[in-house]
């Protein structure tokens, strides 16, 4: 493999604590080395120059059943832009489902080299697997949802842990899945009779159980096995007024339960897409930002991670396992809805969205995910997201970066509103003048990403022995700039390295890279009562036996990285 | 000896049944005997052990005779047929696995093909309903676990998907539904007095061609609004009570088939079963689906949707995806002479398109993949001949509720016989050279 040598950039990096002095990266096999072990290396001249690691995104949906019926079911989402194939670039469409083939592109473009896709729902797992060995480039894994799971429910019901986590160690490896999704807990099950449940302590249709029992006992179960990342949350009553409360009672569930995982994470909860958990009021006419109470309990709570969900003011097409939120939302706009309900294990929905600077909500959700990561103390716990495509597409997030880093591009943006005073009036957003820089963004994009999935050792910053993810992007943090220029150098990686290979030359994609599938193996001691459990639910309930279930290797998952984990003590 | 194989997918309908037993010959050359399938899915897998099957590539000749060629040749005359056509239609990719169809598009994207499957004269009508009104659905699992409504509309799995109502809709007991059939209230919608119309509690033997109005009537029945006395022959008590049969469910399922997508009114029927479905969520839980032929044409409509963004009718001549259908489906391009070579894999076209559509197939270079002899091998220029795919490969499919279900290699393929992917890697191989990228 080439050797490489970056040097004289203006280097950004959490891991290594150097916050835009001028210093050279080295790369060698694959992985960043010490400068003095390269010894002929090809010279990348970054001098005035912005280097960071590869991007790291902890939550999006990118791949998958409810992905592809966005696709297919909005051809008016390619109208504009589609892009011929060219020298090593397929074709690719699409703006906000983009194709796979796209979708790994442009996540180059924007210097991120890892992208997780935040649901799979296990039925489907080799569908997820089928399009994230398409997507070119980028290093990928994929969690597979439990919230809604009847083994879970059934076995949480009872508080029995240890079941739950041979369950869990099972269906990950069943569907080389990443980690434990959680989307609506007991609400998605209750949806495949109509009904939902929107606080933590609703009880869940015949199963005798409530959120509040799911969402404990899967952080238990999560914290027994030790996983890399911790419990991945998506509360109940999402995207509605007043709805802040759940969400810190959702929150609460973490308290007192200390993290138990060899991989560094100091959370024992991620709870994404906070912006659409962050709503006060009891109705859209008087909604308005609690980022504030969200943002004084996480930040007095060290054993949570964020990320944000930031509205983009685009349109943009909506998908969740939250499947009675989806409902609801078509009969809010009355636009074309699709819903798919899995056996046994969860549900989906999608549905087109505009968020028009015209619309007041709208207004103010943009609003409330600005003032997340602007009120956060700690900028390693809390992530830039769009929860691609909920509240925008990715491609935006150097937009959001510019949103982050300057005021004026946020007063810019309160000046197109059509209702700017009385959202002013309900957010906090326009008396925050804190305008981060590009080492926060580095921690909420990189290193906190990394850190809170369990890949620090792999991902997320430019230390010696870690992936040769880098980024080279044209920017000189140190000359005067216009807050679009940040936009514009950030949508456009002038380098890319991924794991050692030079995709990006240029601005140009010079290679597909060799992608790689995370999943995780964990292992745990026998367990009969689990896996005749499982033999006796797909005899009886299930559609397809059990012996077709698993997502064997080969051709799903070309090129696996497995991450062991012993939980047989 | 012999032995056993169990857990073996049928590949031949959108049942997509994975309990199969099969049982084949100790060196696995020889297939025996099928268990648990229906009749036509066993076929499918006897058929593959037919005495007289062609095993090598052939040429059509002058006067009409066969001459066997390699599958060297084979490759050659299909690279450079697609190499050298302005654009081709590339059709069919239902009866292959996803393995094929996605090196398929890498062909089709280098030589600038239109894409299309068969949906183009099944389901086509279906996806663009989805596309104005998106689909509330869900698996099959959910109407084995859940369902007490059951409606087929303009089809009859009876004889088309003969296990669905056995292993999903009618008989089998579920979670919920511990009664199984007994449990369970079955409406059927057809004009013929079909064998699942005779399952039925209710058959509403519609006048052909009248589902819109009848569909809508439901609608309007929901709300309890006034009706006509007779809406497509069927009186309106008739409606009012299936309506009613409809609401007072926990959980509904409507599946529908071609009777409905290919008669008068296509696609807006379909807008309108969906919108029927979508007002039952109202009053209780509601889902549609489509009951999908081909074992494997969902899974074609979900590789184009992740690489092209959309499930058929794929235009990529322009060097980009273009997808508009009545322009860019595979009769239309046909009729109108817009395209001048013809692949098809995994369909019989000759079969099922209207005969001026077959012959214009027959006035151009054409090449049929297909491991039967079909009517459309008897009208193509070059008949390659290659594995069953689900009996000696295997490979991924997706089931009519796009379930992805590996299939599995029961039985040795005839000595030196090609599967469709090695036939179509070494077609893309070609045809990069020829093209020199
Ligand atoms: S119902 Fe369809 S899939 Fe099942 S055995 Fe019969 S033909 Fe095969």
């Amino acid at each position: 493999m080439a050797e490489y040598l970056i040097k004289n950039g203006f280097v950004f990096d959490p891991v290594l604590g150097i916050r835009g002095d001028k210093a050279d990266i080295a790369i060698k096999d694959g992985k960043i080395v010490e400068t003095t072990a390269v010894k002929s290396p090809k010279v990348i001249d970054a001098a005035g120059k912005t280097v960071m690691a590869g991007g790291v995104d902890i939550h999006a949906h990118v791949a998958g059943p409810k992905v592809n019926v966005g696709r297919n079911f909005r051809p008016e989402d390619k109208l504009f832009g589609y892009k011929p194939k060219s020298g090593i670039e397929r074709m690719q469409g699409g703006f906000s489902v983009p194709t796979t083939i796209r979708t790994g592109y442009n996540y180059a473009r924007m210097g991120y080299t890892t992208v997780m896709e935040a649901a799979m729902p296990p039925l489907y797992a080799r569908h997820t697997h089928e399009e994230m060995r398409d997507t070119p480039i980028l290093d990928q894994g994929a969690y597979p949802v439990f919230g809604n799971n009847w083994f879970v429910l059934e076995y949480l019901k009872n508080h029995e842990i240890e079941n739950t986590a041979a369950y869990i160690a099972w269906l990950l490896r069943a569907t080389k899945g990443y980690a434990v999704k959680v989307v609506n807990p007991g609400g998605t099950e209750a949806w495949g009779w109509g009904l939902n449940c929107e606080n933590v302590h609703d009880p869940v249709p015949y199963f005798d159980i409530t959120p509040a029992q799911i969402i404990k006992g899967l952080i238990e179960a999560n914290e027994y096995l030790g996983l890399p990342h911790s419990m991945h949350m998506h509360a109940n009553n999402l995207g509605n007024p007043g709805n802040y409360t759940t969400t810190l009672d959702s929150f609460r569930l973490s308290e007192g339960i200390k993290p138990n995982s060899k991989f560094g994470r100091d959370q024992v909860m991620h709870h994404t897409h906070v912006q659409f958990h962050s709503y006060g009021g009891d109705s859209w006419a008087n909604v308005d930002s609690r980022a504030k109470e969200i943002m004084d309990y996480v930040n007095s709570h060290d054993n949570i991670t964020i990320d944000m969900g930031q509205v983009t003011l685009d349109e943009t097409t909506t998908m969740t396992a939250d499947g009675p939120f989806e409902h609801h939302l078509t009969e809010l706009n009355h636009l074309k809805w699709a819903n798919v309900d899995v056996e046994l294990e969860t549900g989906s929905g999608v549905v087109p969205y505009v968020y028009s600077p015209g619309i007041k909500v709208c207004a103010i959700q943009w609003c409330i995910g600005l003032e997340l990561a602007l009120l956060a103390k700690d900028p390693m716990r809390i992530f830039m997201t769009t929860d691609h495509p909920n509240a925008g597409p990715f491609i935006r997030y150097p937009r959001i970066m510019k949103w982050l880093m300057s005021q004026d591009a946020r007063n810019q943006q309160f000046d197109a509103f059509k209702h700017k005073d009385k959202v002013i009036e309900a957010t906090n957003l326009a008396g925050i003048d804190r305008e981060l820089g590009l080492y926060e963004i580095a921690q909420m994009t990189r290193a906190g990403p990394a850190k809170s999935l369990g890949l620090a050792h792999m991902y997320g910053g430019l230390a010696p022995g870690l992936e040769a993810d880098v980024a080279v992007f044209d920017f000189n943090p140190n000359e005067p700039y216009a807050p679009d220029d940040i936009e514009k150098a950030f949508s456009s990686a002038e380098h890319l390295f991924k794991t050692g290979v030079q995709v990006i030359v240029d601005h140009e994609i010079a290679s597909n890279g060799n992608k790689r599938t995370l999943w995780v193996n964990a292992k745990v001691n026998e367990n009969p009562q689990v896996m005749r459990d499982v033999k006796e639910k797909f005899l009886r309930y299930y559609t397809v036996t059990l012996n077709n279930y698993e997502v064997a290797g080969h051709h799903y998952v070309p090129n696996p990285y497995v991450i062991e984990v012993d939980a047989t003590q | 000896m012999t032995k056993t194989v169990t857990d073996v997918i049928c590949p031949f309908c959108g049942t997509l049944c994975d309990d199969l037993e099969v049982v084949v010959s100790d060196d696995g050359k020889e297939l025996h005997e099928v268990y648990n399938a229906c009749a036509i899915g066993a076929e499918k897998f006897l058929h593959s052990q037919a005495k007289d099957r062609i095993t090598r590539p052939r040429m059509r000749q002058e006067d009409g005779t066969w001459k066997e060629i390699s599958y060297d040749e084979a490759v050659e005359y299909t690279a450079r047929m697609l190499a050298d056509a302005k654009k081709p239609l590339m059709y069919g990719w239902s009866s292959t696995n996803c393995e094929a169809q996605s090196i398929g598009s890498e062909i089709g994207e280098a030589v600038g093909a239109v894409m299309d499957n068969t949906a183009t004269v099944c389901h086509g009508t279906s996806l663009i309903a989805v596309q104005d009104i998106g689909i509330p659905s869900c698996t099959l699992g959910e109407v084995k676990n859940r369902a007490d409504r059951i409606l087929f509309w303009g089809c009859n799995p009876a004889h088309a998907h003969p296990r669905h109502m056995s292993r999903y809709s009618i008989f089998p007991r579920g979670f919920f539904t511990g009664k199984g059939h007994k449990g369970r209230k079955v409406i059927v919608v057809d004009p013929r007095p079909t064998d699942t119309a005779s399952l039925a509690d209710i058959h509403l033997q519609i006048e052909q061609g009248h589902d819109y109005e009848l569909l809508d009537a439901l609608r309007v029945a929901f709300k309890g609004e006034k009706l006509p006395d007779f809406v497509g022959g069927i009186p309106k008590e008739k409606i009012y009570e299936v309506a009613e049969t409809l609401k007072s469910g926990r959980f509904a399922i409507i599946f529908f088939g071609m009777g409905v997508t290919q008669s008068i009114g296509k696609n807006h029927n379909i807008d309108e079963a969906i919108a029927v479905t979508r007002d039952l969520n109202e009053y209780t839980k509601a889902a549609i689906m489509p009951m999908r032929g081909h074992y494997n044409v969902t899974g074609s409509g979900q590789v184009w949707g992740w690489q092209f963004g959309f499930p058929f009718a794929v235009d990529l001549s322009r060097g980009f995806a273009r997808y508009n259908p009545g322009e860019t489906t595979s009769n239309d391009l046909l009729r109108r002479d817009e395209v001048d070579a013809v692949f098809v894999l995994g369909s019989d076209p000759g079969a099922h398109f209207p005969f001026s559509s077959v012959k214009k197939i027959y006035d151009r270079p054409s090449v049929a993949i297909d491991p039967h002899e079909t009517p459309t091998t008897e009208v193509c220029k070059v008949h390659v001949p290659v594995a069953f795919v689900g009996v000696e490969v295997g490979g991924c499919a997706y089931r009519m509720d796009n379930v992805p279900i590996e299939t599995r290699k029961v039985v040795e393929p005839p000595e030196g016989m090609m599967t469709d992917e090695e036939f179509l890697q070494r077609v893309l191989a070609r045809v990069k050279e020829i093209k020199g990228v």
